[in-house]
This record gives C-alpha cells, sequence and structure tokens, in this order.
C-alpha cells in the first residue's frame, strides 16, 4: 500500500511536470517561439530544490509550502488510480468530500506563510486566490454535489463503476461544462490567473518564496495539477484501465483548459467572481434541474 | 574617483575554459547540469541595455530555449542582469536587489558603461567598474550589446556552471565582503541598507 502512494505520487510528478512542459511548448507555438525542452519544468524544480540559500522568516513560513504539499499529495492519495481496482493505494479510505475538503486546505495554509513574510505583492495575491477560489467552487461543488446526489453514493470508485455504459460527460453535459470551466480557474489558466499575474503582482503568492521552498511550491503543483485531472477523469470519463488511457484521458483534459487559457485574456478579481457565479453556476444550476 | 581603490585582480574572469577540471564528484555534476539547465533571470533595467532585453526573451530571439526564463522576484532569480550604466543611487538598490538573491546566483553586465563607464566615462554620479561593487560573473560588451550578445553571455555563464568553476561570483562576494563593502561605502556613505543583510554577509553568514 506505501508502495503503491509511492508509485502515484512520483507518477503524478513527472506526469504534472510533463505536461506542464508541453504547455509552455504549446505557448511557445503560439508567440512563434520554440519554447524549452519538455523537461524544463523538471530542471527547474531540481535547480530551486538544490539552492544553496532560502530566505526563511520562521517555522511558520516552512509551514506554507509543507501544508501545501500535504494537501497535494492527500489529495491525489485518496483519488483511485484506476477503475479496476489496481494501485488503490489508500484512496478507498476516503470519499468525493474528503477530496473536496483536501483541495482547499493547501491556499490556506499557504496564506498563513505568505502572511509571516510580510511582503505586500504576497499578500495581494493571497487575497486575490481566496476571493477567487470562493467564485471558483459554486460551480465545481454544485456539480459535482449534484453528481453524488444522482449517483446515489459519494465514494469516487462507485461513481466511477456507475458510467460503465455511458460516462458522466455525455450523460451530464452541462454538469461537466460548469466544472470544466472551474477546472481552467483551478489550474491557474487564463482568464482566471489573475493570483499569480506576472506583471501586476509580481508571482502573487510565491513573491517571496525562493530556492527550496519555490521548488517545494513547484512540485506540489505538478502532483495537484495531476490529482485534479484525475479527479475530473474518474468523476466524468469513467476512470481509465491502464496507465496510458490515463494519460490520454487528463492529458485531454488538460489540453482543453490550455487551449482556453491560451486563447483568453486576463479577467480582474471581481470580474472572474461575477462570471464564475453567474454563467457556470447557472449552467450548474440548469444541468440539475434538467435531469431531477 | 575610483583610481585609488585596490583594483582586484580580474584574472579569473578571463581564464579559459578549457584548462577546468570538470566537477569530480556525481552529485556536482548533476547539480551543475540542473543549475545550467534552468537559469531564471531578474533583468534590472538600468540604462538603454533594458530595450535589448524584451526581444532577447520574446518570440524573436526565444531565450526560452536554453532554459533561460524571466524570475517575478530576487528570491526566485539565479542571475541578475545590469542592462547598462548606474547611477549611485541605483547602485544602492542594485546592492540590495542582489543581496536578497539566494546563492547561487550569478552577475550579468551589459554594455561598456558597466565595464569601464562608457560614454558616462566622466560623469560624477555613476558607476564607471561595477566589479567593484557587485562580483560580475560575465560581461556582455557593447554599446549597446545586441540580444545575440546577451544570449551569448549566457551561454557563456552556462558553460562556466557546466565546468564546476571553485569560485562562482556570489562566493568571492562573500569570501571578500569587506573589500566589496568598503567600496560600497566610499560612493554610498554608511547608510548601506538593509542593515540585518550587511550584517549576515559581513559575518559570514553566520548569524
Amino acid at each position: 500500500m506505501i508502495l503503491q502512494s509511492l508509485l502515484a505520487v512520483v507518477t503524478a510528478y513527472l506526469t504534472g511536470m510533463l505536461y506542464y512542459g508541453i504547455y509552455r511548448n504549446i505557448t511557445a507555438r503560439f508567440h512563434k517561439r520554440i519554447g524549452p525542452p519538455v523537461t524544463q519544468n523538471i530542471y527547474d524544480s531540481f535547480k530551486l530544490l538544490f539552492k544553496k540559500e532560502s530566505t526563511s522568516y520562521g517555522w511558520i513560513f516552512y509551514m506554507g509550502p509543507i501544508v501545501m504539499a500535504t494537501a497535494s499529495i492527500l489529495t491525489l492519495l485518496f483519488i483511485p488510480l484506476f477503475n479496476d481496482g489496481e494501485m488503490e493505494g489508500v484512496s478507498r479510505y476516503g470519499d468525493l468530500f474528503v477530496v473536496l475538503y483536501l483541495m482547499a486546505m493547501g491556499p490556506l495554509g499557504n496564506a498563513l506563510a505568505v502572511g509571516i513574510s510580510a511582503n505586500p505583492f504576497g499578500a495581494m495575491g493571497i487575497g486575490r486566490g481566496l476571493t477567487r477560489m470562493a467564485g471558483l467552487e459554486l460551480p465545481f461543488y454544485l456539480s459535482l454535489m449534484a453528481l453524488v446526489y444522482f449517483s446515489g453514493s459519494s465514494d469516487i470508485t462507485q461513481i466511477m463503476s456507475a458510467q460503465e455504459d455511458m460516462p458522466n460527460m455525455m450523460r451530464y453535459p452541462l454538469l461537466f461544462t460548469a466544472s470544466m470551466i472551474s477546472l481552467t480557474g483551478f489550474l491557474g489558466k487564463s482568464p482566471f490567473d489573475v493570483v499569480g499575474a506576472p506583471v501586476e503582482v509580481y508571482s502573487g503568492p510565491a513573491s517571496e518564496f525562493g530556492g527550496k521552498f519555490l521548488g517545494l511550491l513547484m512540485s506540489q503543483s505538478a502532483i495537484f495539477t495531476f490529482a485534479k485531472l484525475l479527479l475530473m477523469v474518474d468523476l466524468f470519463w469513467g476512470g481509465a484501465g491502464s496507465l496510458a488511457e490515463l494519460l490520454l484521458k487528463s492529458f485531454i483534459l488538460f489540453i482543453i483548459t490550455v487551449f482556453i487559457g491560451i486563447v483568453y485574456g486576463r479577467f480582474k478579481v471581481h470580474q472572474a467572481v461575477d462570471f464564475l457565479i453567474k454563467i457556470p453556476s447557472a449552467i450548474a444550476v440548469a444541468g440539475i434541474l434538467l435531469h431531477l | 574617483m575610483e583610481s585609488g581603490y585596490i583594483i582586484r585582480e580580474q584574472s579569473s574572469l578571463e581564464k579559459e575554459l578549457e584548462g577546468y577540471d570538470r566537477s569530480s564528484s556525481f552529485i556536482d555534476r548533476v547539480v551543475d547540469f540542473f543549475r545550467r539547465k534552468s537559469i531564471f533571470v531578474l533583468a534590472y533595467g538600468t540604462g538603454c541595455g533594458a530595450v535589448e532585453m524584451p526581444p532577447t526573451f520574446t518570440s524573436r530571439y526565444d531565450a526560452e530555449r536554453f532554459g533561460i526564463s524571466g524570475a517575478a522576484t530576487p528570491r526566485q532569480a539565479d542571475v541578475i542582469i545590469v542592462s547598462g550604466y548606474l547611477s549611485y543611487k541605483t547602485l544602492r538598490r542594485v546592492i540590495r536587489t542582489y543581496e536578497q538573491m539566494s546563492s547561487p546566483k550569478y552577475v550579468i553586465a551589459l554594455g561598456s558603461c558597466t565595464i569601464n563607464g562608457g560614454m558616462y566615462w566622466d560623469s560624477y554620479n555613476t558607476v564607471k567598474r561595477l566589479d567593484l561593487y557587485l562580483p560580475v560573473d560575465v560581461y556582455a560588451n557593447g554599446c549597446m550589446p545586441r540580444p545575440e550578445s546577451i544570449l551569448d553571455a549566457f551561454i557563456a555563464l552556462q558553460k562556466r556552471i557546466e565546468y564546476g568553476e571553485e569560485k562562482g561570483g556570489w562566493e568571492r562576494y562573500i569570501e571578500n565582503i569587506d573589500y566589496y563593502r568598503e567600496n560600497q561605502r566610499a560612493v554610498l556613505g554608511d547608510d548601506i541598507h538593509p542593515a540585518y543583510e550587511a550584517d549576515w554577509y559581513s559575518s559570514g553568514g553566520a548569524l
């Protein structure tokens, strides 16, 4: 079980990093550039972890990236990797509610660390991040709770096995659309990328993190990205039977958010929340009413 | 005004790399590989060189091909580019920014202004030799160096990292902090802030 969990984390790290490498390449092609190697993000994170100095502001500052990483890894571990019970690790001990709770835990832990560093740009980023999260969560939770209601279970394995004849994305297309819009925001893509807006608030919450702290943040971000994609594959696409299928399905979902992100500009915070509370939430509510 | 100071031997800047022993241990080589492959740049736009940096990083010259990408804050950066002439007032900020970066860190200086003052050679408030105040790793000379030269400077830096040079600029800075502080104080006065960072360096990182 421990070995399976470790393997899951390593897979998620490598996959997440490679996805981000491909994402950077695609963005580069859109800019008419060549772009970095696909493995660039792995180089970046290792280089940061091998830095000799990292400025710290005491133990609460250490807690930030650690809480983020813990939350990401736990989120991943409680989501089943495959739909046939292989490599299940500890995933059968938690259900969708645990996963949703853990997904919100990381940013809150990080807020504490950013607060202690007293960096104004960091605080601004956290303010934006938490405000945006309030907007993102509404359509996401609405569609996921509706899914739990329709499937009659909050157990992810059972939701997966209930879609053998038809995946939930075909059965409940409106719920899928609403949660995909939220996923775009959760993955930090435009138009919901105001949290780390590079020229406005430098890198937002990460402004004051350097060296190994930033390395840990980057690594956990890759794992968290994969965990979110895995959750979407499990809930809406019937899970995957093999690693190749899992990679293919999660990559397709990832690439959809990438393409949305590339063509759109950036919403301001209030615009993002305004949009998320109105449009995707309305889509989710319509999806619920349609299938009641 | 600066001629009165001891001009430090700059032979290390002119050494041929071929004569170097590569890093001996395997782990050192792996670490050097990652450092070489991923360089986060803090572009400190001071003089006219600032205008050469956007084309270096965008579609035209695409520095990201070599793993070189922009960093948002000094905390995240590996390299600081000082792009051209520095007034003494700006020097204070550059020193502060440099000291906020995490080691290993490197300095790339652009243009003749950072080497010998360039066209500001007789100016009363401009830095003539940047190396007196900060440990410069690579110079890109010219007035101004084009993006090709800047990329060349980066590749030179990557080679230096690859060959595992025993003393990077940041190590020289810590070892010779008294020398650098003396030079900095001579033009900036005693008000080098923030004090805690200055003390940290002066104590050899022991605080």
